[in-house]
């Protein structure tokens, strides 16, 4: 069914671009005219319409992800210009990965569009001339064939305009719908776009946009380097990534979404898709409403909402009580190995009649926890200009085994006792060559060893998708920290025992 | 052992084609019985093409030049608005200069349908019709018809999804085995009929639910997902209007046998 619903967009975005003879920029004026004088001789029997635009033309603010464009506060409908640039770009989809995202603004997801019931929207969108392809851009909030897509068929380095009356109040995803539609959705061509109802909505304390998506590269989950789109996966709806906001740490570390002990807060969450559908929950925070499927209804205190792809919903909520609170696809394994998290800072007094306060999130949080990896940034660039320091060295491996080592060996050090050895003051590692002690991150290390007195039996991965700067510098940090004894390892001595490959199995010979 | 030496001989006159003041060159196609992406009768029939020749490599800014320094009236501070829109050959210096944007082996592109199509008639050929050059691009160094092999794709595909925010590549591919380069992987090429590419003559004038009709019967074709990568050239010419220009579309020649 999803297959046919696919092949059948497919056709007719084609057919309608070729069928209907010639585009967007000729037919779309006059038709939309004869359209708009159409609509206004009918506002009193259509629902959502409030007759003709009055007033100025108002050039619509557009929001970038996470941010929300400010409440419309106005008492008429008017005629609302929408300024949407198509921008293909390569961003970074994880540390030291990039993709070739598609865009609707330069963001993925695309800027936030916000108007009133009855408004007349007049589109444009335009294609950048650095595009190699063409676009369009179907809105779920219009009424017509296509969603405007067919209008808005647009080859690099041109624009289309088309209009039309946003007669349904709710939150609507967009999305571009040119062939192959998955390959564009899959790229990042989505967005929101909220068209309030009249009244507006209930003040609060902070709007957020987020949007899920699901990503389909030929390498694995945080191989390095520049990753292709991938059909066939796409195609078997194998993702490589599921991603709040288009980025592994979009909302975490820095970015994290801030909010106040007591405020409220509204989350307007899409689902981009092309594939999954999702299990949206904030782990810690019961939703007091939410508006599921983006429409007029609202359900109350909910713990976990499903979107579906191409779908959004609207919640509502107060913090309590201060802390990180995860934002997850609870389809759970998406949100600690596919990258589906994103985290919530509320500051402000405890309040321990509500929680005690004694909160273990370590393991949860994983290496997406801090991604402020700028030390890293530092330390390659030093590493290029050759001026590395042993200091710089040990700032980037900090970073990088909060990201990587520490949900085993925990952040201090000091492992899981008889599960996870420990690396504070070991005098396993002391005894070690640097040689065996670099094979350990690049090999794995698997049998009975004895660690400070315990003895541990269990198995460490070979980390063979850090590069050798990353094991350089974690080993070098490990190595400096918690009363260890102190060197450096250097990427080229890396580089020498990764070449010499692993050790023949001892028993094997 | 034939085609072999062919092939050699191909590529020994393709070296040739570097020197700049030769003359283009030409090489035969077979043509035949095709299976297209797009339908002969818009349902399953294959498409039927004509021997024809194809120009080896797709036009360079020196040759776009040469040309409308001969026809002025192609370049872009005469030609008619109607024929070319604003940024036609706008990357270049001057009306008749290249200079740093555009190299001379570099192919050109911001050409619109006109002026491509008034190039060929000035070396005595036409563009492409769709099906000859959806023929000629289905072919790689082996295979006249390579279009079953992943890694065919896989090329396609990775070209799509580079930005074409650095500059291009010089004309001169690896030949493909009819001696032609640079069909897929450098830019897009104009052909004759882009604005028909799923319109039939019959079908032209029908109305709204017969439209989706043959267009859900054209569709039909995607279950080949090997075809995504084809289709996406159709969707782009689709996009286009013959006065059209843009950073990646340039074009080549054909000519019949």
């Amino acid at each position: 069914m999803k297959l046919l619903t696919t092949i059948l967009s497919f056709g007719c975005v084609l057919a309608l671009a070729a069928c209907s003879g010639k585009p967007a920029g000729d037919a779309a004026t006059p038709a939309a005219a004869g359209q708009t004088q159409a609509s206004a001789s009918q506002a009193s029997t259509t629902p959502g319409d409030f007759g003709p635009p009055q007033g100025e033309p108002i050039h619509a603010v557009l929001g970038v992800p996470p941010n929300v464009p400010p409440p419309i506060n106005r008492n008429y409908p008017a005629k609302v210009i929408v300024d949407l640039e198509v921008i293909e770009k390569d961003m970074e989809i994880s540390e030291g990965v990039t993709y070739t995202y598609w865009t609707f603004g330069g963001t993925t997801p695309g800027s936030f569009i916000r108007v009133r019931q009855g408004d007349t929207v007049e589109f444009h969108l335009k294609n950048s001339p650095t595009s190699k392809m063409p676009h369009n851009i179907d809105l779920h909030g219009v009424t017509g064939p296509g969603g405007g897509a067919a209008s808005s068929f647009t080859a690099p380095g041109h624009e289309s305009q088309f209009t039309f009356k946003a007669l349904n109040p709710g939150i609507f995803v967009y999305h571009c719908a040119t062939a192959p539609v998955g390959m564009h959705i899959g790229n990042g061509m989505y967005g929101l776009i909220l068209i309030e109802p009249p009244e507006g909505l209930p003040k609060v304390d902070h709007e957020y946009y987020i949007m899920q998506g699901d990503f389909y590269t030929t390498g694995k989950y945080r191989e390095k380097g520049h990753q292709p789109f991938d059909m066939d996966k796409a195609i078997d709806e194998h993702p490589t990534y599921v991603l709040f906001n288009g980025h592994e740490g979009s909302l975490t570390g820095d970015n994290a979404l801030t909010a106040k002990v007591g405020e409220s807060v509204r989350l307007f969450v899409g689902n981009g898709g092309p594939n999954l559908v999702s299990s949206f929950h904030v782990i810690g925070a019961i939703f007091d409403k939410v508006y599921y499927e983006g429409g007029k209804h609202a359900q109350e205190n909910v713990q976990t909402t499903l979107i579906p792809a191409g779908g959004a919903m609207m919640a509502e909520f107060h913090v309590r009580v201060p802390g990180s609170y995860v934002l997850v696809d609870h389809s759970i394994f998406r949100a600690f190995n596919k990258g589906a998290l994103g985290i919530l800072k509320v500051d402000g007094p405890e309040n321990k009649a509500i929680y005690s306060g004694k909160e273990v999130d370590a393991v949860y949080l994983g290496d997406r926890a801090e991604p402020n990896l700028q030390a890293v940034a530092v330390a390659a660039q030093a590493h290029a200009t050759g001026t590395l320091s042993k200091d710089e060295q040990i700032a980037a491996g900090k970073q990088l085994f909060t990201g990587t080592c520490s949900v085993c060996h925990q952040a201090n050090g000091e492992g899981l006792e008889g599960v996870f050895p420990p690396l504070a003051k070991s005098d396993f590692l002391a005894k070690l060559s640097k040689e065996d002690l670099i094979g350990i991150p690049l090999h794995g290390h698997t049998g009975k060893i004895t660690v400070n007195g315990k003895d541990y039996d269990s198995v460490m991965p070979p980390m063979g998708q850090l590069t050798d700067d990353e094991v350089a510098n974690i080993l070098t940090f490990v190595l400096n920290s918690w009363g260890n004894p102190g060197g450096q390892i250097s990427k080229e001595e890396v580089a020498k025992v990764r070449a010499a490959g692993p050790p023949a199995p001892a028993a094997g010979h | 052992m034939g085609t072999f030496v062919m092939r050699w001989a191909w590529l020994i006159v393709g070296l040739g084609a570097a020197a700049p003041s030769l003359a283009a060159n030409y090489v035969p196609l077979p043509g035949g019985s095709f299976a297209s992406v797009i339908a002969a009768d818009n349902k399953t029939a294959p498409a039927q093409i004509a021997p024809f020749r194809l120009r080896t490599e797709p036009v360079t800014n020196a040759e776009f030049l040469a040309f409308v320094t001969a026809h002025p009236e192609w370049r872009r501070d005469r030609v008619a608005s109607v024929f070319a829109d604003g940024q036609y050959l706008s990357h270049w210096a001057s009306p008749d200069t290249l200079g740093a944007d555009a190299l001379p082996r570099q192919p050109v592109t911001r050409v619109s349908w006109f002026a491509a199509q008034a190039f060929c008639q000035s070396e005595q050929a036409r563009l492409p019709t769709w099906y000859e050059w959806e023929f000629a691009a289905a072919a790689d160094a082996h295979r006249p018809d390579a279009r079953g092999d992943p890694a065919w794709r896989d090329r396609i595909l990775s070209w799509y999804t580079r930005p074409s925010n650095t500059a291009l590549p010089l004309v001169g591919g690896d030949p493909d085995v009819h001696g032609v380069r640079d069909l897929n992987g450098l830019i897009w090429e104009w052909v004759d009929d882009f604005n028909a590419l799923l319109v039939s003559g019959d079908n032209r004038d029908q109305d709204g639910a017969d439209k989706l009709r043959f267009c859900g019967a054209g569709a039909a074709n995607l279950r080949e997902k090997e075809n995504y990568a084809t289709l996406m050239r159709v969707a782009m010419l689709s996009a286009l209007k013959a006065a059209d220009t843009t950073n990646n579309m340039g074009f080549r020649c054909a000519r019949p046998k």
